[in-house]
């Protein structure tokens, strides 16, 4: 993936900064329980939503399991349409492509509609690199790049900021990249919307290139489709004379007829709202009227190992409505940046770690970013169990086993690092697979407790840094048990 | 009717006196119950750290001591949903490895049996009103595997509410995760204890003495935190709640 995270703590260093954050985490506090209120007023509204969740999931599963054939179809599709099909395996062939698709149109400045997936690849930075400024156009990922920061949430990459700082970031970075914002700027929502209008009109009617993520593609029609609440994507697809669509293979529904699920799931998923604002669907390309030419680069970047795992494929289901990052209680105190990646959240922290494999520290540590209290689990309108995959990959990382790395079968190592406790974990199976071994440890245990600090060392120290233990009681159950004959004996001693 | 009282580990060592009022309140409701002496540990630190196959000798050996029994009756609901939820996945997967049929075989007799303690009384005994009283202010947890893995649903607050002289306060924020979650609470030390915190703030803000769970672990976190941020609020198993009587107050 992107190489913007590289050198990342792992998760458990980087979330502590955000935890010592209360601005933060007011923030992200005020904004994630405001909108799973709203989510679950939302979907409350449907009396069949079980069943619309069941026939995402179906969908989703059955287009995964045969993914070649309905790429091809795709393919088909989208070029009898007038479109160009390219395929990329990586981040790298990727973004060479999107930027000679770029160049041989000789401009330097292109405009983009908020995408995971070019994010996740890391195609801005190409640009630049290449001599050519990418403008994002989404009101929220508009604030991230003035503020040259990175975006925290899917859905809502600002979602970290208050209204005070995004005044602070307009008023200074504006000017640099373009129409300034107005002198004396407040920080009121219409006059932050407003300067981000009239800043983001110049872009658009100057732009002779557009780029783009999608939602979803129809197989059978070479439909893509981008849903928003703004209406700038819908600017960037209609206005430039060439558009160039950067999507992960995963995204695709057979037929037409299949959308009628998403549409109703993820805009009650993700803002909460009956319907999107905005949908916008373009198959191709049309006389006189919107771009005259149309690249589709379909990436892989990981996701066909990820759909050679049995039990992680199912984050390939994800329809990115981002509801299992509002509900998460970990991603409320950590703060989406902690997770080192694009995709932050329960879904980042089983997505990360197969697209990009869990041999990096970052990757290795975002299995255990979660308590697996369900809640993702609960929301998701694909019934993705995150859970299951986070348990998952933590066996991955610490048992290692087969897996698929750039198409080839590999056996991984357990990771360096879980040594102490995987020798705990043996010794613990070991005194749990003979009674008499457990019970003679808690005694000896109990004979002792005056001893006992209420505080750990060791790996132990960061529990007892802000709990305390609880005191040994003086007799185990067992020997009460014992002792008592199940309590029918006398209870002295 | 005879069941087998499946304590947990955690229970067994730090908090025997749960397993003293289990064995109390199903007593007198007229159970018979037994403890498996050979009785160790179901494997959920296990697997859901990672060590399915540290586990799985774990899940065989508690088949071996529980599989007889008519019903097997636990105070605790992560170490349920193991049983319930978990070990029919281990089997899978270990048929999935081409290990065949075998753990599967062993670990399915005990799936079906396995009751949480609130499930087995309003379930399977029917009762709501167990004849308990206790004169305090309560706020209940639900915590998270009793809640979702197993979906207890309003079993707990039901059986609180017919409790003579509780109070039973609505906890703001109820069903957010306490923070505990095994070994996250080791691993991820910083998050762990802010969603402690929290909780034990919504807990504090009932008014209530007591906060309640079904499940010690999470009891073990809360209560931990509740000491440091010096509250005046106890941690209490709704199993010591519920044998509490008039005539025969527990500890
Ligand atoms: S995992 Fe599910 S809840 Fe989370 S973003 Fe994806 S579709 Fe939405």
């Amino acid at each position: 993936m992107s190489g913007t995270f590289v050198g990342m703590p792992a998760f458990p260093e980087a979330a502590r900064e955000a935890v010592d954050n209360p601005i933060l985490r007011g923030n992200l506090r005020h904004a994630t329980h405001t909108i799973r209120a709203k989510r679950a007023v939302a979907v409350s509204e449907l009396d069949d939503w079980a069943a619309l969740r069941e026939a995402g999931k179906q969908i989703k599963d059955h287009t995964l399991r045969h993914l070649d054939h309905y790429l091809v179809r795709l393919e088909e599709s989208v070029t009898a349409a007038g479109g160009v099909v390219h395929w990329a395996v990586d981040a790298d062939e990727a973004n060479r492509i999107v930027v000679e698709l770029v160049r041989a149109t000789g401009e330097s400045e292109v405009v983009k509609v908020k995408s995971m997936a070019t994010q996740e690849i890391g195609l801005n930075e190409a640009l630049e690199a290449a001599g050519v400024h990418a403008y994002e156009t989404d009101l929220a990922e508009l604030i991230v790049q003035l503020g040259k920061d990175r975006p925290s949430h899917i859905l809502v990459p600002a979602i970290h900021r208050n209204r005070g700082e995004i005044r602070d970031i307009f008023a200074r970075e504006m000017g640099e990249w373009g129409r300034p914002a107005p002198e004396g700027l407040t920080d009121t929502p219409a006059e932050l919307a407003e300067a981000a209008r009239l800043h983001l009109r110049e872009k658009f009617l100057r732009a002779k290139v557009g780029v783009s993520g999608a939602n979803f593609m129809v197989a059978e029609t070479g439909t893509l489709m981008v849903v928003e609440s703004e209406g700038n994507g819908r600017m960037c697809l209609t206005l430039p004379e060439t558009l160039i669509s950067v999507v992960g293979i995963e995204k695709i529904v057979p037929t037409w007829r299949d959308l009628e699920v998403f549409l109703q799931t993820l805009p009650r998923s993700s803002t909460a709202e009956r319907m999107n604002p905005y949908t916008s669907m373009w198959t191709g390309t049309t006389d006189e009227d919107g771009p005259r030419t149309f690249h589709l680069v379909l990436i892989d970047n990981g996701r066909t190992d990820t759909l050679a795992d049995e039990v992680g494929r199912q984050a390939l289901r994800c329809i990115r409505c981002s509801a299992c990052l509002n509900v998460c209680p970990v991603y409320e105190r950590a703060g989406g940046h902690a997770y080192g990646s694009v995709y932050p959240g329960p879904i980042g922290a089983i997505l990360s770690p197969q697209l990009r494999g869990t041999a990096g520290a970052v990757d290795a540590s975002l299995p255990y970013a979660s308590s697996l209290c369900g809640a993702c689990y609960e929301v998701c309108p694909v019934a993705i169990d995150i859970p299951e995959v986070l348990v998952h990959l933590r066996e991955r990382v610490v048992e290692g086993g087969p897996t698929t790395r750039e198409g080839n079968r590999v056996v991984l190592k357990p990771a360096k690092g879980h040594a102490a406790e995987r020798a705990a974990m043996r010794a613990a199976r070991w005194v749990f697979s003979r009674p008499g071994a457990l019970g003679a440890g808690q005694r000896l245990a109990s004979r002792t407790r005056r001893f006992h600090p209420r505080s750990m060392p060791g790996p132990g120290r960061a529990w007892s840094a802000s709990r305390d233990l609880p005191r040994l009681p003086a007799e185990p159950f067992r020997d009460w048990w014992r002792r008592t004959d199940g309590g029918k004996e006398t209870e002295a001693k | 009717m005879r069941v087998a009282l499946f304590l947990t580990c955690v229970n067994d060592t730090l908090y025997p006196d749960t397993g003293r009022a289990v064995v109390k309140l199903l007593t007198r409701l007229g159970v018979e119950v037994d403890f498996p002496m050979a009785q160790t540990c179901c494997g959920q630190a296990h697997y859901n750290t990672g060590y399915r196959h540290e586990a799985e000798p774990l899940a065989r050996h508690f088949s071996d001591v529980f599989g007889a029994y008519e019903a097997i009756v636990t105070p605790s609901g992560s170490c349920g949903a193991m049983v319930r939820e978990l070990y029919p996945r281990m089997g899978e997967r270990a048929r999935a490895e081409g290990r065949g049929d075998t753990l599967a075989a062993t670990l399915a007799p005990v799936v079906p049996k396995t009751y949480e303690l609130t499930e087995f009384l309003v379930d399977v005994l029917g009762v709501t009103d167990v004849g308990a009283y206790y004169p305090h202010t309560v706020t209940y947890h639900p915590t998270c595997h009793g809640l979702r893995s197993l979906g207890l649903g309003d079993r707990p607050r039901r059986l609180l509410r017919a409790v003579k002289g509780l109070e039973l306060r609505e906890l703001p924020g109820a069903d957010e995760c306490c923070g505990f979650g095994g070994t996250f609470a080791v691993k991820n030390p910083d998050v762990s204890a802010a969603m402690g915190a929290d909780k034990v703030r919504n807990a504090e803000s009932t008014g209530a003495d007591v906060l309640c769970a079904a499940d010690n672990s999470c009891l073990m976190h809360i209560g931990g935190t509740m000491t440091r941020l010096s509250t005046d609020m106890r941690p209490v198993h709704i199993a010591e709640i519920l044998a509490n009587t008039e005539g025969e107050p527990s500890a």
